[in-house]
C-alpha cells in the first residue's frame, strides 16, 4: 500500500484506487450521475471516468479516437510493451487477431464443457463435507475457473496459486506505482512466458486438444503466430479467465447468501436461472476496462486530451437507471436486460460463454447441496481493486 | 392466404456474438463457426414463438436484431 491521498471530490480528482471506491462503487456512481457523470482527474496523468451507459457505449465503439493499446490504468506504465492481442489490439490488427480465437469459444465447442464444469464443482462441494462454515470465495468459487481454464489451456490445475498470484501482479497490485512497479509486472510476464514456453515445447513434440496446441497451429496472416503474439494470447487467456469469472461467482453467490427470498425462489424455479445470472452479471459486473486518447476530442462536452487515461466502466453503465429501470435493485427475472458486463463491441468477451456457463454450472450445483445457505454473522467482504472487482472473502454457514 | 408474417433479422454487421439470443431463442437462432448469430430458415416467427423472439431482441447488447412484418 502507498500512500496516495484520498479523493477529494469524485468529480474532479477521481481515483478508483480508493478504498470508498473498492468498497461500493454504486453509492459514488449515483452520485456523480446526479451532478457530473463524467468524471475526470489529473491523477494518473489525465483520467476522464464516463458514469452514463450511453457515453460507455459511445466510447467503446470509437475506436478511432479511443485506444485499446492499453487497457489497465497504471500509474507508471512499463515502457516494455507487453502485447495481448486482441485485446490491446486496434483495428486493423485487431480482427485477425480475434478472428483466430473465436473458433475456439463458441456455444459448439463450450457446451462439452458443462459435464467437466459439473465434476469440478461437485468435487469441491464434497471437500466441504461435515463443515458448517466455509467461505464461499476461497474454498469454492476461486477453484472453478482455474480448474476449467488449466484444462482448456493445458496446463496443470495444481499450479492455480501461482496463477492467481501474477493475475494479483498484473491488475491490482502494479497498478499504482511504488517503484518498483513497472520492473515487477515485466518480471511476471517473463516468468509467465517461460511456464508456458515449457509446455509449448511439449506441445509442439506432441500435439494436444488443448488451446496451447491450437495456438502453435494457428495461423495469422498466412504465417505461424510471432512468439511476442504467441505468448501475449496465453497470458490474455489466463489473466482474462479466472479474477474475472471468480468473481462473478462469488458476487452471485453473496448475493444470494444475503438474499433469501431471491435463493428460495432459484431453488423453487431453477428455469430462472439463465435470466438470473444475465442479472447478477449486470448488477455485480466485474470488469472495468481502460481506454486511452488517441487525438484531442470532445464527449458528452467534455473535452478530452491525448493521451488521457479513459476509465470504461461496465459496471457503471449497467446501473445506468436511464437504461435500466430500478437500476441498483436486483431483479432475478429481468426481462429487458442489455447489459454491458462482457463489453460492447469489437471487443466483446471472447471469454463470454464460457464464463457464463462457468457461472450456471457453480450456482447450480452449489444450491443444490446448500439451499438454505446465509452469509455469516459479523462476516466481512474483502473486495478486490483495480479493474476486476469481486469478493475475495463470503463466509457462509451452510445450514 | 392474407396477412402479416413475423421474421426474426440479425444485423451482421452489428452481431458481435454475445449468443445472448441464442440462449433465449434457442429455435430461432443458429450460431456459426466463428460465434456469430445467424436466423434460421427464412427468420419466421410463428405466434408461439413471438415472446421469445421479442425477448430475443430487448437483450441483444449490440442491437443487432429486429423483428420485421411482411405481408403475405
Ligand atoms: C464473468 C467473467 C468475465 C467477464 C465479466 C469478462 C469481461 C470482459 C470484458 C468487459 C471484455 C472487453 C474488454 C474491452 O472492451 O477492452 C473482455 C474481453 C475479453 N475476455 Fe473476458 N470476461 C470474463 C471472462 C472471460 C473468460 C473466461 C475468458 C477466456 C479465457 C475471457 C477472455 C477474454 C478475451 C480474450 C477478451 C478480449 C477480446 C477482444 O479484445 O477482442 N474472458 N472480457
Ligand atoms: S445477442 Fe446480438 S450480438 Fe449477440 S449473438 Fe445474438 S445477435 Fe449477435
Amino acid at each position: 500500500m502507498t500512500g496516495r491521498p484520498p479523493v477529494a471530490d469524485w468529480a474532479t480528482d477521481f481515483d478508483h484506487t480508493d478504498p470508498r471506491w473498492t468498497e461500493d462503487p454504486y453509492a459514488i456512481m449515483a452520485e456523480l450521475r446526479g451532478r457530473c457523470p463524467m468524471a475526470r482527474s489529473e491523477r494518473y496523468g489525465g483520467l476522464h471516468a464516463p458514469m452514463r451507459y450511453a457515453d460507455v457505449r459511445a466510447i467503446a465503439y470509437d475506436t478511432d479516437h479511443f485506444s485499446s493499446k492499453r487497457v489497465v490504468i497504471r500509474e507508471n506504465p512499463p515502457n516494455v510493451p507487453l502485447p495481448s492481442p486482441p485485446i490491446t489490439s486496434d483495428p486493423p490488427h485487431h480482427k485477425p487477431a480475434r478472428m483466430l480465437l473465436l473458433p475456439a469459444f463458441t456455444p459448439q465447442r463450450i457446451d462439452p464443457l458443462i459435464p467437466d464444469a459439473r465434476r469440478i464443482c461437485n468435487e469441491l462441494l464434497d471437500s466441504l463435507a461435515g463443515r458448517s462454515e466455509v467461505d464461499a470465495a476461497i474454498d469454492y468459487a476461486q477453484h472453478i475457473p482455474v480448474k476449467v481454464i488449466a484444462k482448456m489451456l493445458g496446463i496443470p490445475e495444481a499450479e492455480g496459486d501461482r496463477f492467481r498470484e501474477w493475475i494479483h501482479v498484473f491488475i491490482e497490485d502494479t497498478i499504482v506505482d511504488d517503484g518498483t512497479s513497472a520492473d515487477r509486472l515485466v518480471a511476471t510476464a517473463r516468468e509467465m512466458d517461460a511456464f508456458f514456453g515449457h509446455y509449448a515445447e511439449l506441445r509442439r513434440k506432441e500435439p494436444k486438444d488443448d488451446l496451447i496446441s491450437f495456438l502453435l497451429a494457428a495461423q495469422h496472416d498466412g504465417a505461424p503466430l510471432t512468439e511476442r503474439h504467441f505468448y501475449g494470447a496465453l497470458r490474455l487467456l489466463l489473466i482474462a479467465g479466472i479474477d474475472t469469472t471468480w468473481s462473478a461467482i462469488g458476487a452471485s453467490l453473496l448475493h444470494l447468501a444475503t438474499h433469501p427470498a431471491d435463493r428460495d425462489r432459484l431453488v423453487a424455479e431453477p428455469e430462472l436461472m439463465p435470466l438470473a445470472v444475465e442479472e447478477f452479471l449486470r448488477a455485480y459486473a466485474p470488469v472495468t476496462m481502460a481506454r486511452r486518447v488517441k487525438e484531442d476530442t470532445e464527449l458528452a462536452g467534455c473535452p478530452m486530451k491525448a493521451g488521457e487515461w479513459i476509465m470504461l466502466s461496465f459496471p457503471a453503465a449497467n446501473r445506468d437507471p436511464d437504461v435500466f429501470p430500478d437500476a441498483d435493485k436486483v431483479i432475478i427475472d429481468r426481462e429487458d436486460n442489455r447489459h454491458a458486463a462482457f463489453g460492447l463491441g469489437i471487443h466483446r468477451c471472447i471469454g463470454s460463454n464460457l464464463a457464463r456457463m462457468e457461472i450456471t454450472v457453480a450456482l447450480e450445483e452449489w444450491l443444490k447441496r446448500f439451499p438454505k445457505f446465509t452469509l455469516q454473522d459479523d462476516a466481512r467482504i474483502a473486495w478486490s481493486k483495480g479493474p476486476v472487482r469481486g469478493p475475495r472473502t463470503v463466509p457462509v454457514r451452510l445450514g | 392466404m392474407t396477412g402479416k408474417r413475423i421474421r426474426l433479422v440479425v444485423d451482421d454487421e452489428k452481431c458481435q456474438g454475445h449468443n445472448r439470443c441464442r440462449l433465449l431463442a434457442p429455435d430461432l437462432i443458429e450460431i456459426d463457426d466463428l460465434g456469430f448469430a445467424h436466423a434460421k430458415g427464412d427468420g419466421s416467427v410463428s405466434p408461439e414463438q413471438a415472446d421469445k423472439a421479442r425477448l430475443a431482441v430487448k437483450n441483444c447488447p449490440e442491437f443487432a436484431l429486429r423483428l420485421v412484418t411482411d405481408d403475405r
